[in-house]
This record gives C-alpha cells, sequence and structure tokens, in this order.
C-alpha cells in the first residue's frame, strides 16, 4: 500500500490525520467556550456527548486518529533520523526562514500527547469513562459530582494553581506544534505554491492562534475564579 | 582592495569511506578577500604537499556556480553563511579576522563519505535515471511552433531547472530528505507538454527510488530551500506532492 510503503504517502497519513485533530480541537474550543457564557449550556453540551452511541464512537475513531498521527510520527521520525547518517555535524545554525517549531515537532507532539494523558484523567476518566463502567462518580469534598457536570469538574481542575500552569504549558505546546502543521499539512497535500505559501504560513498562525486562546481563556478564567 | 585576514580552518579528514574521521586545525595566515573558498583550499594543499602531507580531497569542477560539484559545509551553512551562491562563488571577504572557520563535508546516508570532504552522489543520477528524462521520438523535426508554451510556464520551469543537482538540500534537511532535487526535476518536466507522457510514470519511479536510495520523509522545516544555491522554493515540493498523490489515485 502506497500510504506505507512511499515517503509522502506516509506524509500524507500524517497530514490528514493531523487537520481531522485540527478539526476536533476546533470542536472542542467551540464547546468550552459555551463554558464562558452559560454553565448549564455547557451541561447540556456534556450531556450529550456523554455515553451516547454516536459520542462513543466519535470517541473511538478520534481515538484512532491520535494512534495512527502518533505511530507514523515515530516511524518517519525513526527513518529521518537513520537517513541523517551516523556521523553528525559539529557545527550547525538554523537559517532565518526556518520555524524552530517545524525541527522540533516530535519533542512538542510528546510534551501534547502528556498533556493529553493529564487531561484525560481529569476530565474523561470522570465522565465518559464512568458512565460506560457505572463506575464510582468522582467526589469533591464529600458531594458527588455527576458525570455530565462539566463545569463543575472545570471549576474543581482549575482552582488548582499547578493545574492551570501545567494547562497553560500544554496550550503553548499545541500552538507551537499547530503553527508548523497547519500549513505543512497542506503543503504535503500538495496544495500550495509560491502564492499560497505566505498565506497558508499567515492563516496557519491566525487559526492556531484564535484556537489556543480560546482554550487559554477557559483556564484562565476559571482559574482566576472569575467564572 | 580586500583586506588580509588570518584565520583557522578546522577541517574534516577521513581516510576512506569505512576509516574513522577527525577534525584537524589549520592555521591561515594573510589571506586576501578577494580569494575564493576553493582558492583558499588550494592554497593550504599546496603548502600540505610542500610538507609532504597529504592534500584535502574536495569536490570541485567549473569554479563558476553551475556545475553542482562543490559541496563543503561551511560554518553550519552548505556552500556557506552566504545565500544564492555555491562554495566556489563564496569569498574570503565574507568571513572575519581570528576566526575559525569549519568545515564538514554533506552528512547523510544517502551521500557516503569517499574521503574528507568528497561525497558520493550518484544516488541522485541512480534517481534521474529512473524517470527524470522525457523520450523524444527520432525521424524529422517537428516544427518549432508546434507547441507553444507561454512565458510564464517556460519561467515557472525554468527556474525548477535551475537545480544543478549538488546536494545542499540534503545535507541541510534534518531528515536527509532529496525532496526538493526530486520535486525540482519532476517539475521542470511536469508543467511543460514535452514532459507530459511520461509525466504520472515519472513522479511514482523517481520518489520510489529516492525512498529506496535511503533518503529521508521531508517534514516542510524549509531549510533546504533557505540553503539551496540557485533558491529553488518548496512549491516544487507542493508540486511533486500533487504529482505523485493523484498518480497513485489513478492507479
Amino acid at each position: 500500500m502506497w500510504l506505507n510503503n512511499s515517503s509522502i504517502g506516509r506524509k500524507l497519513v500524517m497530514s490528514v490525520t493531523g487537520l481531522a485533530l485540527i478539526l476536533f480541537l476546533t470542536f472542542h474550543m467551540a464547546m468550552n467556550l459555551v463554558a464562558l457564557f452559560s454553565v448549564e449550556g455547557y451541561n447540556m453540551v456534556c450531556e450529550f456527548l456523554g455515553a451516547n452511541w454516536y459520542a462513543v464512537v466519535a470517541t473511538m475513531g478520534l481515538a484512532a486518529l491520535f494512534v495512527i498521527h502518533i505511530v507514523y510520527a515515530f516511524w518517519l521520525t525513526l527513518q529521518n533520523y537513520k537517513a541523517r547518517g551516523n556521523d553528525r555535524y559539529a557545527v550547525t545554525d538554523r537559517p532565518k526562514s526556518v520555524e524552530w517549531s517545524s525541527q522540533n515537532m516530535l519533542v512538542l507532539g510528546v510534551i501534547v500527547l502528556l498533556g493529553i494523558g493529564l487531561h484525560l484523567v481529569h476530565f474523561w476518566s470522570k465522565m465518559m469513562l464512568v458512565e460506560l463502567t457505572n463506575g464510582k462518580e468522582f467526589v469533591i469534598n464529600g458531594n458527588a459530582i455527576s458525570p455530565t457536570d462539566g463545569a463543575a469538574l472545570i471549576r474543581y481542575t482549575f482552582s488548582q494553581w499547578y493545574n492551570v500552569v501545567l494547562y497553560l504549558i500544554w496550550i503553548a505546546a499545541i500552538w507551537f506544534h499547530l503553527n508548523h502543521g497547519f500549513w505543512s499539512a497542506f503543503q504535503t497535500i500538495g496544495w500550495n505554491n509560491k502564492v499560497w505559501q505566505s498565506r497558508l504560513q499567515t492563516i496557519s498562525l491566525w487559526y492556531t492562534t484564535i484556537l489556543c486562546l480560546g482554550f487559554a481563556a477557559v483556564v484562565i478564567l476559571f482559574g482566576a475564579g472569575i467564572l | 582592495m580586500d583586506k588580509n585576514i588570518s584565520f583557522t580552518l578546522k577541517v574534516w579528514r577521513q581516510r576512506g569511506p569505512k576509516a574513522k574521521g577527525e577534525f584537524k586545525e589549520y592555521p591561515m595566515k594573510d589571506i586576501s578577500g578577494g580569494t575564493s573558498f576553493l582558492e583558499m583550499l588550494d592554497i593550504l594543499n599546496e603548502e600540505l604537499v610542500g610538507k609532504g602531507e597529504e592534500p584535502i580531497v574536495f569536490d570541485h569542477d567549473c569554479r563558476e556556480g553551475i556545475c553542482g560539484m562543490c559541496s563543503l559545509y561551511v560554518n553550519g551553512h552548505p556552500h556557506g553563511p552566504e545565500g544564492g551562491v555555491t562554495t566556489c562563488q563564496l569569498f574570503m571577504r565574507k568571513f572575519k579576522d581570528g576566526e575559525t572557520i569549519t568545515v564538514e563535508p554533506w552528512r547523510s546516508a544517502g551521500f557516503p563519505v569517499i574521503r574528507d570532504l568528497m561525497v558520493d552522489r550518484t544516488a541522485y543520477d541512480t534517481i534521474m535515471q529512473a524517470g527524470g528524462y522525457v523520450s523524444v521520438n527520432t525521424g524529422a523535426p517537428q516544427d518549432a511552433n508546434a507547441t507553444p508554451i507561454s512565458k510564464e510556464i517556460a519561467d515557472e520551469a525554468m527556474d525548477s531547472a535551475s537545480c544543478i543537482g549538488c546536494g545542499a538540500c540534503v545535507a541541510a534537511c534534518k531528515n536527509g530528505s532529496a525532496m526538493l532535487f526530486v520535486s525540482a526535476k519532476v517539475s521542470q518536466l511536469a508543467i511543460l507538454p514535452q514532459g507530459q507522457v511520461e509525466r504520472v510514470r515519472r513522479a511514482k519511479a523517481m520518489v520510489a527510488k529516492m525512498d529506496e536510495l535511503g533518503f529521508g520523509n521531508c517534514t516542510n522545516t524549509r531549510a533546504c530551500e533557505a540553503e539551496c544555491p540557485k533558491n529553488i522554493t518548496i512549491s516544487n515540493i507542493a508540486r511533486l506532492n500533487r504529482e505523485f498523490i493523484s498518480a497513485k489515485c489513478k492507479d
């Protein structure tokens, strides 16, 4: 299969899964923003995306996207490391037009992955997982939190200052990762030329900045106790 | 007149492909700024030969930036720190007095070191043989006006064709990817009417050969176009991706 045994095919898999994940993040961010305006509205979204069959199927699809993206990332990086040869340069210099993030995508990706692990423990394990396994509800100060009461979980998680710091670091890593990944995905698909190069990089910058500001807003406003 | 400068040259010396290499330092005195980088190495080699030592082996041919033979990774940049030139077009006036200049060979699994600063770039020839050509029918010559080509297309193809196949893109790439070279060679034919016959086959064959020879996967860092002595852009890589993906989808 050419998606596995050609360099461009493997890159295409990275590109398409990456774009799908960006799309997921966009929906995720939009739903988070609901929490800023209406706690009831946010909990309605939580209920809608609880252990209903469509939400479970979508979650499994999403997990598959993540796994494929990560497996291919390690595979490609390993091949690229080998292609570099045994001896390394003694002196290296990064030209101005080369983004720092573009040369550190795997490191950024690992930080993002660690953040996802933390995030699943904080939210998913106390929401969808509880519903799926009919497990114990999460208890804060003696009060059981309903698996669909996402707003209470947000408030609890970000009442701890270190979670605010960790999430902001995570969001920054996502920003760097997507800033390169977004335009790079289009380049790999082949939708790029001399004119679109700067356009795509500008769209990339704006899109990821708005996306990450949306995520950060929820963390900061709940963390500061304003909401 | 350019000032004379003195500096230390730190050069990679390696006896053969299997031998272990190491850096050796050579003090250089009163080199004129108008000396080209390769002439400076010639001066050093004259000295070494005079002292009965082995001269430094490096690739060079035309010394006017069109043949693609010269290489050298100078101070962290293929073809030196100046943009848009090959090593033979790099002059010593670009360096400072008292500086240490580090000279390394291209480092990539696809380009094994032969000796000192000379690497084996036959991999590029092999990729070209896989499909970087057009078939021409023999017989009576075609009428010159039979295949009109617009100025824009001609310019675009010419820009891609300016690739001299020196290998700086692979040398600059953290992934050892040859995509800039292959994409330029595919592009220069894919956009011209003469290249249409083998278009689909060419993209597939050249990419397959590139992968087979152990070059890495492109991750769009853009280091190649920043270091390319002929300023080939990554829009060629986007075109190659298009060509390859659509060729595979047709199968």
